[in-house]
């Protein structure tokens, strides 16, 4: 007896180990750290997923009511590893050339990019996978009852629907935390991957537990179990041929194309070499999980009582002879099983759903608005792919609780196959035929999903329950021939391989039949021959047969490509080879492959066998060729492109980087240069006061010369403290540690002052006013306002060099300001100067000006800053001309 | 007649305080104010030495000790250069420009004056 709690806590614990291998790996992989995550013998056992609940319990069930045919099952994906493996390759390699995210994608892409027929594939795949989602969620519920049936009351009243109900939101919640992680949609899942590889460990382990307990355990070891499996109530080789052709056929096939395949196999596929060691260890996978089928069914019928589910046997038979431990065991593999597919699929069916159907759909409703969605597109593709994973489970769980939980079920795996199957022509004929066209293909799948709905999908609820009674045996409207399980009056098969085989036939050849007689469009024809010939670009596999070339004009040809000199040495080399006497070798096919390589190697593969098609004419160039060469051109260009792109980006950042030099550099100039210019303005007059003070001294010399040495030392002392002045003036200014006064003056008044204080008298600088204008008053430090007004007269009379200088003060009113203009009539300033002159000691770099000390304009800028106001340069003057501004205080 | 120093200077100032120190030894002072056709003034007539500023209207100091380093008729006149700047650097210019001697502002009269005796020899 298994304590139902104890049951409870080891799957939560178990589910929270998933939880944690899934954290830690993605984890990892976000560090960079993913290698080991992605080795062979992870990817292998994540193909495991093949084998779901209905593989793990229902194997056993399947055998004791078929036999052998069970075997059917494994035996497909074996075929398809061992024999088939360059098709997953093909697979493989065209998944990630053209980054392919599901199995919709592919059939999408292939078809000229058709959304249609993306979408015809996603409604194949969810509709198949629904009834098989709802079969895991049946499988678990089906093994919890068992235990409650072993424990008896209470746990027998136990809700199961809302178990069920709990068990899908639990995916839900994981398969949107590990499978939409990732921003980039197109990242892989390593987390989820990691997680199914440890589940598939333990589904294995679980049955060889199971198995080994059966037959050593209670059949007396493998001797002994040989004798009862003879002597059991089995028919294990009555089987029908036909059944089992259709059985292998499908499960080959759909292990190819059922979308949760397509993603672990595909998808999720990290390195094309893991399909080596996949190709013998997962049919070595299968082998163990089939292994002890047989036992267990039989030991199941001779142990358990009469009427025992068989497909709870896995289950039932440790529980029965009290084995707990190995029970419990099994129950987390049968769990696992379920899990790892639902999640898989969930996750592959998600984002079908939301590539193809969601995301376009949203997209076009917000056609108008292109521009302004732009950036939220990946944002929206994981908000449809987590509300898809939710749909999709929800879809799972609704079919559950309305088929009711029945037998109906059971039977749904096959059928489910069948229709993921559909998906088949399209695939195999987009990635091995370029003649496979867009309208074909969607014929192809629309005819098959039909024909698969009609034959196999509707009549498995059962007679009546869909299709009515009369339509399942006379046909829908009294037409027989459209019988669902007798089409075209052909009865008597078994209804399993009647559906695959009308189904498939009738698929096959309306794709085959369509694409013979339309056309592909020109992107189609580009998607085909890179898909078709997705190996073509790594490994020359062409050859040319006929040494039909000249070889003087291939010698030209290879001249112009790749020099003189080289061809020449090449030609020179293979004749000496050959023996050919002289430089020309005889044109033999293997030189001409040789030569193709050569020239691929210069002009890319396409372009190279195209060229020497054109000069060996025995087959000319066809329209493939073209195709293959634009494809390179193409890839040419985008690559120049990208070079181009990258090198702009260079040139922007060395740009970027030599403006901050010289800002850098012009900066440590500017400050030895102020150090410089303060240095040259305070040794100037200290230069003359001491020379002229030791003069004095010295003596004997006329007392006129002596007072007016005297004079000269006291105005050197004043431009020197004039200068200390403004230092410090600029220095509290521009630290804003200045205290402004405010007090209200008329501005005339406020010009005058400045006139007067100007020491204009000395200069015969003519300054011209408008009073009327200048009746204003102002608010302001008005003190400041008047040192502004006194640099700028200073100045103009100081530098104006024409011969009758003239300082024009203009003041107007515009846009809430005062302004007040001070124009010269002399020679201006240099545009590209006019800037610099408020900088301090600007006149430093140009030597050539000598005079103040080139502070006057700067401490302008400072005062009319911390006024509220400004000055500037006015440009487009003649002469040079100032503009101070002031805000109308009301 | 005494000997002829050529003085390049724009400050007035100091042109009257070295005019002063200089004259009182004899010499005849010449002045200049402009550093573009300073080139000029000394090649119409030769003085005997030459006192440069460094910082100059039109033309720097370096730039006319240069051309005058340059020239046949002007390479040999001793100059020796003022400057307010005080900067090591332009010490170092000046001497590898081939100016005589090198003096910072400001300068003590004495150290002009005796200077202008040993270059200007007996």
């Amino acid at each position: 007896m298994v304590s139902f709690n104890i049951l409870i806590v080891v799957s939560l614990s178990y589910v929270a180990a998933l939880f944690w291998v899934a954290f830690l790996a993605e984890r990892r992989a976000a560090a960079g750290k993913a290698n080991w995550l992605r080795s062979p013998v992870i990817y292998t056992l994540s193909l495991s997923i093949y084998c779901t609940a209905w593989t793990f319990y229902g194997a056993v069930g399947y055998a004791e009511r078929s036999g052998l045919e069970f075997v059917t099952i494994y035996l497909g994906p074996t075929l398809v590893m061992v024999g088939w493996w360059w098709v997953l390759r093909r697979l493989v390699r065209i998944g990630r050339a053209q980054r392919i995210t599901s199995i919709a994608d592919l059939i999408s892409s292939r078809f000229g990019k058709s959304r249609r027929r993306g979408v015809i594939v996603t409604l194949i795949a969810v509709v198949a996978a629904t009834p098989y989602i709802a079969l895991q969620i049946q499988s678990v519920t089906l093994s919890l009852a068992v235990f409650a049936e072993a424990e008896g009351p209470p746990w027998t009243d136990v809700d199961f629907a809302r178990a069920a109900m709990w068990f899908a939101g639990g995916l839900a919640v994981f398969t949107i935390l590990f499978g939409t992680r990732n921003l980039d949609a197109n990242e892989r899942h390593h987390g989820i991957v990691m997680a199914i590889a440890v589940e598939a460990v333990v589904k294995l382990v679980a049955l060889l537990a199971v198995g080994i307990f059966v037959v050593w355990g209670l059949g007396g070891g493998p001797a002994q179990m040989m004798a009862t499996i003879d002597a059991a109530d089995l028919d294990l080789w009555d089987q029908d041929a036909s059944r089992w052709v259709g059985l292998i056929f499908v499960s080959a096939a759909a292990f190819i194309c059922l979308p949760r395949m397509f993603q672990v196999m595909v998808v999720e596929n990290d390195d094309e070499a893991h399909l080596r060691m996949a190709s013998w260890a997962f049919p070595t996978y299968l082998f163990a999980m089939s292994l002890f089928v047989v036992p267990i069914a039989v030991m199941g019928l001779e142990l358990m009582p009469a009427g025992s589910n068989p497909d709870l046997f896995v289950l039932t038979l440790p529980l029965s002879q009290g084995a707990n431990g190995l029970a419990m065991l099994s129950f987390l593999g049968g769990f696992s099983s379920a899990t790892s597919m639902v999640i898989v699929a969930t996750i592959a069916l998600a984002t079908m759903v939301s590539n193809h159907i969601v995301v376009p759909l949203w997209l076009a409703m917000q056609d108008d608005r292109k521009g302004a969605m732009f950036g939220d597109v990946r944002h929206l593709t994981l908000l449809a792919r987590r509300l898809s994973i939710a749909g999709v489970l929800a879809l799972g769980f609704v079919y559950y609780r309305l088929s009711g939980g029945g037998t109906a079920l059971a039977a749904i795996g096959l059928i489910s196959f069948a229709g993921s199957v559909q998906v088949l022509p399209a695939l195999i004929g987009g990635i091995f035929w370029r003649g496979a066209t867009r309208p074909a293909a969607a014929a192809g799948l629309l005819i098959g999903l039909v024909v698969w709905l009609w034959t196999m999908f509707l009549p498995s609820f059962g007679p009546g329950a869909v299709i009515p009674v009369t339509v399942i045996e006379a046909g829908p409207f009294g037409i027989g021939w459209l019988r669902p399980q007798a089409l075209f009056g052909i009865s008597g098969i078994d209804p399993l391989v009647h559906g695959i085989l009308w189904s498939m036939l009738l698929n096959t050849a309306a794709f085959v039949g369509i694409s013979l007689v339309t056309f592909p469009t020109p992107l189609e024809r580009l998607q085909g021959a890179q898909f078709v010939n997705v190996f073509d670009h790594s490994t020359g596999t062409r050859t040319w047969s006929r040494p039909v070339a000249d070889a003087e004009d291939l010698l030209l040809m290879l001249q112009r490509i790749i020099g003189v000199t080289e061809a020449q040495r090449i030609f020179a080399r293979e004749a000496q080879r050959q023996g050919t006497p002289g430089q020309l070798p005889k044109a033999t096919p293997d030189f001409i492959a040789r030569l193709e390589r050569e020239l691929g190697g210069s002009v890319g593969a396409a372009t190279a066998h195209a060229m020497i098609g054109q000069l060996t004419g025995g087959s000319g160039v066809s329209v493939e060729d073209l195709i293959a060469v634009a494809d390179e051109a193409a890839q040419i260009l985008e690559y120049s492109n990208r070079l181009e792109a990258k090198s702009a980006e260079q040139e922007a950042t060395a740009r970027a980087l030599r403006d901050a030099n010289a800002k850098l550099t012009a900066l440590s100039i500017q400050k030895d240069a102020f150090l410089s210019q303060i240095s040259h303005e305070l040794r100037t007059p200290m230069t003359s006061i001491r020379s002229f003070s030791e003069i004095l001294r010295d003596g004997d010399m006329p007392a006129a010369d002596q007072n007016r040495f005297a004079g000269i030392i006291l105005d050197e002392s004043i431009r020197l403290s004039r200068l200390l002045d403004d230092l410090l003036d600029l220095s509290v200014l521009e630290n804003g540690q200045v205290v402004l006064r405010q007090q209200t003056g008329q501005l005339s008044t406020l010009l005058d002052r400045a006139v007067s204080a100007a020491g204009l008298h000395d200069r015969n600088l003519t300054i011209l006013r408008d009073r009327t204008t200048e009746e204003i008053e102002i608010t302001t430090d008005l003190d400041r306002l008047v040192q502004v007004f006194i640099n700028l007269i200073s100045n103009a009379a100081k530098y104006c060099d024409a011969k009758k200088p003239e300082l024009t003060i203009r003041v107007s009113r515009a846009n809430g300001q005062h302004r007040i203009d001070f124009l010269d009539n002399g020679i201006g300033i240099a545009a590209q100067n006019q800037e610099l002159i408020f900088e301090k000691f600007s006149r430093l770099a140009d030597e050539s000006k000598a005079g103040g000390a080139g502070l006057g304009l700067a401490i302008c800028r400072e005062i009319m800053l911390r006024l509220q106001g400004d000055i500037i340069y006015l440009r487009g003057t003649s002469g040079t001309a100032f503009r101070v501004t002031l805000p109308v205080t009301s | 007649m005494g000997k002829r120093v050529l003085l390049i200077e724009d400050e007035p100032n100091i042109i009257e305080a070295i005019g002063f120190i200089l004259s009182r030894d004899g010499w005849t002072i010449h002045t200049h104010q402009d550093g573009q056709t300073a080139m000029a003034k000394v090649l119409a007539l030769p003085p005997d030495m030459i006192i440069l500023d460094v910082m100059l209207p039109g033309r720097s100091g370096f730039d006319i000790l240069r051309e005058l380093r340059s020239n046949d008729v002007t390479k040999g006149i001793p100059v020796m250069m003022l400057t307010a700047r005080g900067q090591e650097k332009d010490r170092e210019l000046a001497l590898r420009l081939g100016a005589t001697h090198f003096m910072t502002k400001p300068f003590s009269n004495s150290e002009v004056r005796d200077y202008v005796r040993v270059m200007m020899g007996p």
